[in-house]
């Protein structure tokens, strides 16, 4: 038996992201992504899919994966700070960086672990 | 890359996730110096963390009760193929870790009188089911248990390490190798026991409930340790899986415990009740076994009464307004901001990949074929046999774990002197700096191949299973085992490399995966969870454990008649 496709046609739309690169605040750039969605899609369907299709290179933290449990996926949103997995991708330039006042271990990805959980 | 970290430790856990957690506190109040690790984050990953309501413990609160019934209905569920040996010590001793739970401060809910609530979950004869909330009761789990193992000093927790081999040393563990993400340097670990607590294998499928991070990587560190696994066919889809319109901030398995709660409708694309058409009452009926229940819901869409996303409708909107309002709490605002108006329109929903009933084969004391290498939580085969009951996986999750962890401290104190060889752990480091330069070649990223897996397991190896499809599958999957893998190309990144991380996971989930088509293909019959169109009745032949070992590079299986 096989499973009936997606014969649903939603729009596809497109949202630019601006995406913080590097290893710390003073080494790195901005380095913009076109990502297609549909209505609905979360930022983090957007970043899981443009490391797939475009740039593996790409860091970013997350494990429980749009059930906001995890909290991993935390990130500065257009200055905001806001779950990746939660917050929805919008047809606009969208930037995303890591969180403030941490260090950067690289691109989205902070240091948010306990001291005593690290090597 | 950096240069090797190197730790010791009586027991090392590998998984932080419920089982993982509980085994190192059962560990550490056994005596053990123990080291839990978790790829993610210790107590955030996992699937104990999504579990939403029901956990099952014969605690006779709410009506008479007792282990003994629980059991029964464990292997009633189980269709014949459950140890019953793991079936008895998980319903045994469930109340025991229920209990212990409400004393480090799990709120479970309770009735005025300050007896625990239970409810009656798809499948059990009692009202057996405790639960803190019907979205959080896993949350509240993992919150105790961060916070037991945070404050225990024979505890040390690190976090974004995973574990790449075990390492062995005539036939027994002698320890393990693995990755330091942020570094990306070589970890070496000195143990003599290890509980793998990493899970299911539900990332290998396109739609899952899971956490991301749960590939089948136990499957494939125990199969390569020399272990036999057993049972790995039956793959349990949850039937009520969330499929349309989007929806964010919510796990998918959302709408089991609200249609229980509330009684929402089944219906199929015209609109139509059809349970009935598969054995159920009329009206909507909601103690429907889940391989049934998914059952009738593939049926309905292959009859092309599916819904417009291809599953079925869910609807609430026969339900007055206020009392769902009432009965969601903060939950209605999660649908508000996903645009789900439930009085005004049905949702949609499909069969997902849910929870792994085989397994890691275990005797009663957790531990694998391999002296030393225990297993605890979702990777121990056996107890659930073909299909497992609705709230017995968080159970599992703290009844294997804890026993786990003590086993193996007693195991640790009785083989004290340490069979670590840097000798025998230096080809599993040299495999980690070797993938990590993979830099340059035009082979495709690990993640894109993952898609590949995710895509090929979901239309090849479901709910429903046929013998061409399982040859392709199986053959595909040996040959990205044997091939792919070693073509990818890795990121050239030092730190944080998600793609390094993700060949591993490949290597190891891979090899689980081809586990399961290759078990599936085999077992040429239909029973709880495992259902082939080409053979769609129980056979008596198949009454029967299939174990399954790794021997050369072949996956090599047998059939074993159940034990008493």
């Amino acid at each position: 038996m096989t499973i009936a496709g997606q014969e649903h046609t939603a729009a596809v739309k497109t949202a630019r992201l601006r995406i913080w690169r590097g290893t710390s605040r003073d080494n790195g750039r901005y380095q913009e992504y076109d990502v297609k969605f549909e209505d609905g899609d979360s930022v983090l369907d957007g970043l899981v899919r443009l490391r797939v299709d475009c740039d593996p290179s790409l860091a970013v933290r997350f494990s429980c994966f749009n059930a906001n449990v995890c909290k991993e996926c935390t990130m500065l949103i257009d200055g905001t700070v806001e779950y990746a997995c939660i917050a929805k991708l919008q047809p606009r330039l969208m930037q995303l960086d890591p969180l403030p006042n941490l260090p950067i271990v690289r691109d989205l990805v902070t240091d948010t672990l306990s001291r005593k959980e690290r090597f | 890359m950096s240069d090797e970290l190197a730790v010791e430790c009586d027991v090392l856990v590998v998984g932080g996730g419920g089982a993982g957690m509980f085994a190192a506190v059962a560990a550490a109040r056994n005596g053990a110096q123990v080291l839990l690790l978790d790829k993610n984050v210790v107590g955030r990953g996992g699937a104990t963390i999504m579990a939403q309501m029901t956990c099952a413990s014969a605690l006779g609160e709410s009506e008479p009760d007792n282990p003994q019934l629980h059991l029964e209905d464990t292997l009633s569920a189980g269709r014949g193929l459950c140890n019953e040996n793991l079936a008895a010590i998980l319903c045994e001793g469930s109340p025991e870790r229920i209990r212990e739970l409400a004393g480090w401060n799990v709120n479970w809910a309770r009735s005025e009188d300050g007896k625990i609530n239970q409810v009656k979950a798809p499948g059990h004869s009692r009202k057996r089911c405790v639960y803190v909330d019907f979205l959080s009761t896993g949350a509240a789990i993992c919150a105790a248990l961060r916070n037991k193992t945070s404050r225990d000093g024979k505890i040390r927790r690190l976090s974004n390490v995973t574990v790449t081999d075990l390492v062995l040393r005539d036939g027994e563990i002698a320890g393990a190798v693995g990755i330091d993400v942020p570094t990306s340097a070589p970890v070496k670990i000195k143990c003599p026991a290890v509980i793998l607590c990493t899970g299911g294998m539900t990332k290998m499928f396109q739609r899952t409930t899971a956490s991301n991070n749960l590939c089948g990587e136990g499957i494939g560190l125990a199969l390569r340790a020399g272990a036999r696994i057993i049972d790995i066919e039956f793959l349990q889809f949850y039937p009520n899986g969330h499929l349309a319109p989007r929806m964010v901030g919510l796990d998918p398995t959302t709408w089991e415990p609200t249609r229980v709660k509330l009684g929402g409708r089944l219906l199929n694309g015209k609109g139509e009740e059809f349970l009935h058409r598969y054995g159920e009452a009329e009206g909507g009926s909601y103690d429907t076994a889940r391989d049934i229940l998914t059952t009738a819901i593939y049926k309905e869409v292959e009859a092309g009464r599916g819904s417009p996303h291809g599953g079925v409708f869910l609807s609430f909107q026969h339900i007055d307004e206020q009392k769902l309002k009432d009965a969601l709490g903060p939950v209605i605002e999660i649908f508000e901001r996903n645009n789900i108006n439930l009085t005004r329109q049905a949702v949609e929903i499909f069969p997902i990949a849910h929870y792994q009933m085989g397994g890691v084969e275990v005797d009663s004391d957790l531990c694998s074929t391999v002296p030393g290498l225990y297993a605890a939580g979702e990777i121990a085969g056996g107890a659930n046999g073909a299909n497992r009951l609705s709230g017995n996986a968080l159970p599992e999750a703290m009844v294997f774990g804890e026993r786990a962890g003590a086993k193996a401290a007693q195991y640790s104190a009785r083989n004290t002197t340490s069979r670590w060889d840097d000798k025998l752990a230096q080809p599993h480091v040299d495999l980690i700096r070797q993938t990590a330069e993979r830099n340059s070649g035009d082979g495709p990223s690990p993640g894109r191949l993952m898609a590949e897996v995710k895509a090929l397991m979901w239309g090849k190896v479901g709910a429903f299973r046929n013998g061409a499809d399982l040859e392709t599958a199986r053959t595909r999957l040996r040959t990205m085992r044997q091939g792919d893998l070693d073509a990818l190309t890795i990121a050239p990144e030092p730190g944080f490399n998600t793609s390094l991380v993700e060949w591993f996971e490949l290597r190891n989930g891979l090899l689980a995966a081809e586990a399961l088509a290759s078990a599936a293909l085999t077992r040429e019959e239909s029973r709880g969870a495992h259902q082939r169109d080409d053979f769609p009745a129980a056979d008596d032949r198949f009454l029967a454990n299939q174990r399954m070992q790794l021997e050369g590079n072949d996956l090599v299986s047998e059939f074993r008649k159940v034990r008493a």
